[in-house]
């Protein structure tokens, strides 16, 4: 705050209303003793009569006759800094404005106990102000022993040099650099220094990967040991640790664009997916896969499709019907320690939409006959091309469906949407030749199913079984039209 | 930035105490009567080229100047004036203070031109306020939509905000052709003709412009404006170290910029960089940021706009050599003690942008031709923009106005200036009060401020013996500003407790820019604190700031105009 304090010392004079509020200081004669406010005019008296070394605390005025704890909002003076009457200390926020608080002495401010942005009662000491310099150590011991947190520990290089006009250059962080001067200049962004000072890092002992070698905000974060703030999601599992890391260096230390490339930020729904699948990685998952033939469920689909039956409703109410009989597949574990078997069949297909993937939920999949199934699903994908679906219309699933067969994919593996127990990715039905029990071979259509499942609650053989389940029912497809 | 503030500061209030003596009671009278004027001609359905309609003032005005004319040109010997003129007034510059001077001249009935040799709009519209607004509406809804702690507060998820810097710096620019096309369509609407070319005065009433057009007028007003001041030492390269010129065609955003000046414009872009992302180091010559602001002001804006920002500042301190980014190295930048001149600092950053204030463009104008000696650039001039000359006396039907004359730097003082010297031509003399001109700094939150600072305030009372008084007041009090969550701000008014007069008003807050027009109108019409506070504001708006200054304030004498004391039946 480089504003000369006598120009706003003046505005008090002027001013009616009293925006400028010193604090009164309390006086402790040797440490600890007694502690009493010397407004009073006497107490300076007695001061300089009897007692060599003061040490006065800086507390937090009541700025307002409601006010019972303010925040501060920022230090005028850091520690060190010589401070005459009358001029700004620190600036406190109340209930209506932000308040500069002058001193009645003057002195060295010599420790700040209660730091920018923290909170204190009225009254608790939120500084100590020392007579000469010799007072300033003490005064940090004694402001050590006063704050449990907050002490800081920047070691003041050298104290101030006395002079009667104090340095204007006062709240300027370039003096941080200043002392770090080495054999090689150390150069941090403005950013790094404020985060250096925060998180009392000392800049000087941080090694640069910024451009030209300074010292970015990312570095300092790294020396500080926290995390950037950009990650918040971190995955806990061992596996996906790499992959934080990766993300990390890629967000913070970015390689320069090539020239024309554009920067896309994420829609809500790219978000929504990123986070998904981020989230993912936090389940330990494995795959089975199965050739299922679908000559039947082929025929079938010819006769029912004059009557508006898709593909998309004959494969769901089959894996319905296959869960039913395994519902372990179609239970769900959130939270790593219990899982829940749901007491629906509710199954999610993935759709493609706008460049975007959305996933409407066919609700009681197992229940609803494939007239219904299919008349429901035109109705969810209108509503989704749309944007109306209802959150209960994308997020009851219990069960994921992907077909990527209309591709002609012959098999894929699926991430499993966190939440569920299990996702089924479909492939393309295919002429394939087969050989039947007997040693005669034939040309039947095959179509590979690969199923992606929490391996925390399904087992291999809990998956495996639902399988044959699901190609028994493809394969002898009467039982879905019933 | 800053000398100008300084320079105009000094230069009004010479200006001030002149026009409140020289035509104390009249003063105030007159924009109040040109007012009535022109909203009668308008009723009465003159069109603006009507000759007829202002026929006395304007035969009077001719039978004047004509005369002053004849008796200038036999002292001068310098040949013989044009008995006919080609136009009543021609313009030197289409600028903001140009145009605003061209369309009052047409409204009064004189045949004008107007000079531009580059493009309609001049620095404003084109490299200065114009497109650094369109460039602060993105920065401010950046500002907002990064603010996870200000969304969040209204209820409100936003997630990953972004941007296209090429859109941006295209919405700039788009800004800037629509308002240039207006200007420009504004002029000819009227028939104001615009001649392009580069244009300089040959001699009294004479004027040159392109290759060897010659054309004469009554009278002539020099616009030319200016350009980025660029200190000696420091290289502009365009690329990374560059002016507003470049800085606002955005066409990079650095990861480091340094702003050397932290005026009005090294403010803004301040606010605009740190928004898309870049980390800012300011390098101010005075010993504080932001000097010409009132000091509690800037106080409370270093507080906002820079502390908490990705920004930090050297001050006391010249940037004697700035070298731009080549052979792999960074931008180089050499900092020397103000005071002592010594080395004090080398910094290394990714780009520099030069925001040290405006040089006037008065090269090459002709001003040898009628004697007229710059100084430090500046065209001298007096309180009526008369242009004076190198012996101190007045040049007859010249006139300077706008950033050539360096009164006080902005557009919309230069378009004033311009008003102000087409009533003096056409025959009503008019001094400009510059004390009542607002500014303003388009930060986010904006900070906006008219007449004296509250030291100036208090040096003035003690020079001619009268109080001064402070109010001030806080957005943390105003309904509206909280329901923006905009709470962070204050207003503050310096004012004469005996009489009522409001000296001057500094607002830092939510639309400070907007809030400051009640003020600077009360200042320019003369109105007093004891009148003004009976005037009703909308609640809740953000004007109840001001009517809260007005009201706290206390003055020694009663409301003087008769409020509407007729009932009115609504």
């Amino acid at each position: 705050m480089a504003v000369s304090s006598s120009s706003f010392l003046s505005t008090t004079s002027l001013t009616n209303s009293k925006s400028n509020i010193s604090f009164a200081s309390s006086v402790s004669p040797s440490l600890r003793s007694v502690v009493f406010r010397s407004t009073i005019p006497a107490t300076s008296h007695r001061r300089s009569m009897t007692v060599r070394s003061k040490i006065r605390e800086i507390f937090m005025p009541a700025l307002s006759s409601t006010m019972t704890e303010g925040k501060i909002v920022s230090w005028i003076k850091t520690e060190g800094e010589k401070l005459a009457k009358g001029e700004s200390v620190v600036v406190v926020e109340s209930d209506k404005a932000d308040m500069d608080v002058e001193t009645f002495y003057d002195g060295y401010l010599a420790a700040i106990v209660v730091g920018e942005g923290e909170t204190a009662p009225v009254g608790a000491a939120i500084g100590l102000l020392a007579e000469t310099e010799a007072e300033i150590e003490e005064a940090k011991t004694k402001a050590a022993s006063k704050s449990s947190s907050s002490v800081v520990e920047a070691v003041i290089p050298s104290p101030p040099p006395v002079t009667s006009s104090p340095s204007p250059a006062i709240a300027q962080p370039a003096p941080v650099t200043a002392v770090a001067d080495g054999p090689r200049k150390t150069v941090a962004t403005p950013y790094a220094k404020k985060l250096a000072k925060q998180h009392k890092v000392d800049i000087g002992s941080i090694a640069g990967t910024g451009p030209f070698g300074r010292i970015t905000a990312s570095d300092v974060e790294t020396a500080a040991g926290i995390a950037p703030s950009k990650s918040s999601v971190a995955p806990p599992s061992p596996p996906p640790t790499p992959v934080a890391a990766k993300a990390t260096t890629t967000t913070t230390n970015l390689p320069p664009l090539l020239p024309d490339s554009s920067i896309v930020p994420f829609t809500a729904m790219q978000s929504a997916v990123s986070k998904n699948m981020i989230e993912s990685l936090s389940v330990p998952t494995f795959r089975v896969g199965y050739p299922v033939n679908t000559d039947a469920l082929d025929a079938l689909y010819e006769k029912v499709k004059p009557k508006g039956v898709t593909m998309t409703a004959l494969l769901a109410k089959a894996a319905g019907m296959a869960l039913a009989q395994h519902p372990v597949v179609n239970a769900s574990c959130k939270d790593g320690k219990s899982f829940s078997y749901n007491a629906n069949i509710n199954i999610a297909v993935a759709v493609a939409i706008n460049g975007g993937l959305i996933t409407p939920v066919l609700q009681d999949a197992d229940k609803l006959d494939l007239y219904l199934l299919s008349q429901k699903w035109k109705e969810l994908v209108g509503k989704a091309r749309s944007k109306q679906l209802q959150p209960h219309e994308y997020n009851s699933g219990t069960f994921t469906l992907s077909n990527l067969g209309m591709f002609g994919v012959d098999r894929f593996d699926a991430i499993l949407p966190p939440g569920q127990g299990a996702i089924m990715a479909v492939g393309a039905s295919k002429p394939t030749v087969v050989a039947d029990k007997d040693g005669f071979f034939s040309v039947k259509n095959t179509m590979l199913v690969n199923v992606t499942a929490d391996h925390r609650i399904v087992y291999g053989a809990d998956l495996a079984a639902f399988l044959q389940t699901f190609a028994k029912i493809i394969e002898n497809p009467d039982s879905l039209t019933l | 930035m800053q000398s100008a503030m300084a320079l105009s500061f000094s230069q009004t209030s010479f200006t001030r105490p002149n026009h409140v003596l020289g035509s104390s009671g009249s003063v105030f009278s007159t924009p109040r009567s040109l007012r009535f004027c022109g909203l009668r001609r308008e009723a009465f359905g003159f069109s603006t080229s009507n000759q007829l309609a202002i026929r006395s003032n304007r035969i009077q005005f001719l039978s004047r100047k004509s005369f002053q004319v004849s008796a200038s040109a036999s002292s001068n010997g310098n040949g013989a004036p044009p008995k006919s003129f080609d136009y009543d007034l021609i313009i030197i510059g289409a600028g903001v203070g140009g145009h605003g001077a061209a369309l009052h001249a047409v409204e009064k009935g004189l045949k004008t031109a107007i000079i531009e040799g580059d493009v309609v709009g001049g620095t404003c519209v084109n490299r200065g306020c114009v497109p650094s607004k369109a460039l602060l509406a993105v920065s401010g809804r950046m500002r907002e939509l990064q603010n996870e702690h200000h969304m969040k507060s209204f209820g409100l998820q936003v997630s990953a905000a972004g941007y296209d810097r090429q859109g941006v710096a295209d919405h700039a620019n788009n800004l800037a052709t629509k308002i240039r096309n207006n200007l420009t369509n504004s002029m000819k609407a009227i028939g104001v003709d615009i001649l392009t070319g580069f244009g300089s005065v040959l001699g009294p009433q004479k004027v040159k412009y392109g290759k060897d057009n010659i054309i004469t007028a009554k009278d002539i007003i020099i616009a030319t404006g200016s350009v980025p001041f660029v200190p000696k030492g420091i290289e502009v390269d365009g690329k990374t170290v560059i002016t507003s010129d470049h800085a606002l065609k955005l066409e990079s955003v650095p990861e480091w910029i340094a702003i050397v000046g932290s005026g009005y414009i090294g403010l803004e872009f301040s606010d605009v960089y740190t928004a898309l992302g870049s980390e800012v180091t300011f390098i101010e010559a005075l010993d504080q940021l932001m000097p010409g602001f009132d000091p509690e002001i800037s106080k409370l804006a270093q507080r906002v706009l820079i502390n908490p920002r990705k920004i930090d500042y050297h001050t006391g301190v010249f940037a004697s050599k700035i070298t731009p980014a080549r052979d792999g190295k960074p931008v180089l930048i050499e900092l020397i003690d103000a005071k002592t001149k010594e080395p004090k600092d080398t910094l290394e950053v990714d780009a520099a942008l030069i925001a040290t204030g405006r040089a006037p463009f008065t090269n090459g104008l002709g001003l040898e031709n009628v004697n007229v000696v710059t100084q430090r650039g500046f065209i001298p001039v007096d309180e009526r923009m008369r242009v004076i000359d190198g012996k101190g006396t007045l040049v007859p039907n010249l006139y300077c106005i706008g950033d050539a004359n360096g009164k006080l730097m902005l557009a919309h003082a230069a378009s004033a200036q311009g008003i102000s010297v087409v009533e003096q031509v056409s025959g009503r003399d008019h001094v400009l009060n510059h004390l009542s001109i607002p500014a303003a700094c388009f930060t986010h939150p904006e900070i906006s401020m008219v007449g004296l600072t509250e030291p100036q305030a208090k040096e003035k009372g003690e020079k001619e013996g009268f109080k001064v008084s402070v109010v001030k007041t806080s957005f943390k009090a105003n309904t509206k500003a909280l329901a923006e969550n905009e709470g962070e701000g204050i207003a503050k008014m310096i004012y004469r407790p005996d009489n009522g007069e409001i000296l001057g008003v500094h607002i830092f807050g939510l639309h400070a820019a907007d809030l400051i027009h009640e003020a600077s109108n009360a200042i320019a019409l003369g109105t007093r604190i004891q009148d003004i506070k009976l005037a009703v504001h909308a609640h809740p708006t953000l004007s109840e700031v001001l009517d809260e200054l007005f009201k706290a304030a206390k003055v020694e004498s009663h409301a003087t105009t008769r409020t509407v004391s007729e009932k009115v039946v609504v």
